[in-house]
């Protein structure tokens, strides 16, 4: 499986907090993942589409095109605003 | 060798507690703290409470990594950065950082970095409850720019 997160006001925007693919469903690479992401309707694909939107790979955050294998963990989530 | 101590909590902190954990080595010269506080207000709006959201797994490992970023960058004998998350209201601590060192400007610049990199690297998420309705705290451009200054 692959899992798939959303944090605070994506997951309520979405209204979903994690989507596990099998390995039928996995894409190669994240920009891939976005485009099949963006196909899931008109909020998901106002967040895949937004710049601001950040992607961490396996708990690490990444901003590049990265490639993707069953059992990888990715997140999508907002600008964070801690401190 | 920097002493790094992370921790994500729900429950309070003692900030003379952690500053005694940062004192607690003779070759210390200076300890700076910070002790971030939840204000009534955020934007001219009042604010009732703040309900803090985290990745958990991820939190960790991000202060980790901007902890020994910082001991690389300065020479520093310890590090503490403790952020709380659920629900928190005004005049609640919210987040402390700590650093010990030889001599205070090491501790101060280290302090001042991992506050920048912490408000735009560590996944924390802010929902402020208000007299209007619940609303997500939105990203600062001042904050951004703070950290940038450091990649300079």
């Amino acid at each position: 499986m692959m899992k798939v997160l959303f944090f605070a006001s994506y997951r309520e925007q979405l209204n979903c907090n994690e989507l596990a693919l099998p390995p039928e469903e996995q894409p190669a690479n994240l920009s891939a993942l976005r485009q099949q992401l963006s196909e899931k309707g008109d909020d998901w694909r106002e967040i895949m589409e937004d710049r601001r939107t950040l992607v961490a790979l396996n708990q690490t955050m990444t901003r590049h095109d990265a490639e993707l294998k069953d059992g990888d963990e990715v997140a999508f989530f907002p600008p964070v605003t801690g401190g | 060798m920097t002493a790094v101590y992370i921790s994500v909590q729900n429950e309070d902190f003692d900030s003379a507690q952690e500053q005694a954990r940062l004192s607690d080595n003779a070759a210390v010269g200076g300890v700076v703290t910070f002790t971030g506080l939840v204000r009534d207000n955020n934007l001219d709006n009042q604010v009732n409470g703040l309900y803090l959201e985290h990745y958990p797994g991820m939190t960790e490992s991000a202060l980790q990594a901007i902890a020994e970023e910082a001991s690389e960058r300065w020479s520093l004998y310890g590090v503490s950065v403790i952020h709380r998350v659920g629900q928190l209201h005004p005049t609640d601590r919210i987040v402390f950082v700590g650093t010990a060192s030889a001599h205070r400007q090491d501790a101060f610049a280290a302090c001042d970095f991992i506050m920048d990199y912490l408000k735009t690297r560590a996944p924390f998420w802010k929902k402020e409850t208000t007299p209007g309705g619940d609303r997500w705290v939105e990203e600062r451009q001042s904050d951004k720019d703070a950290a940038q200054r450091w990649e300079d």
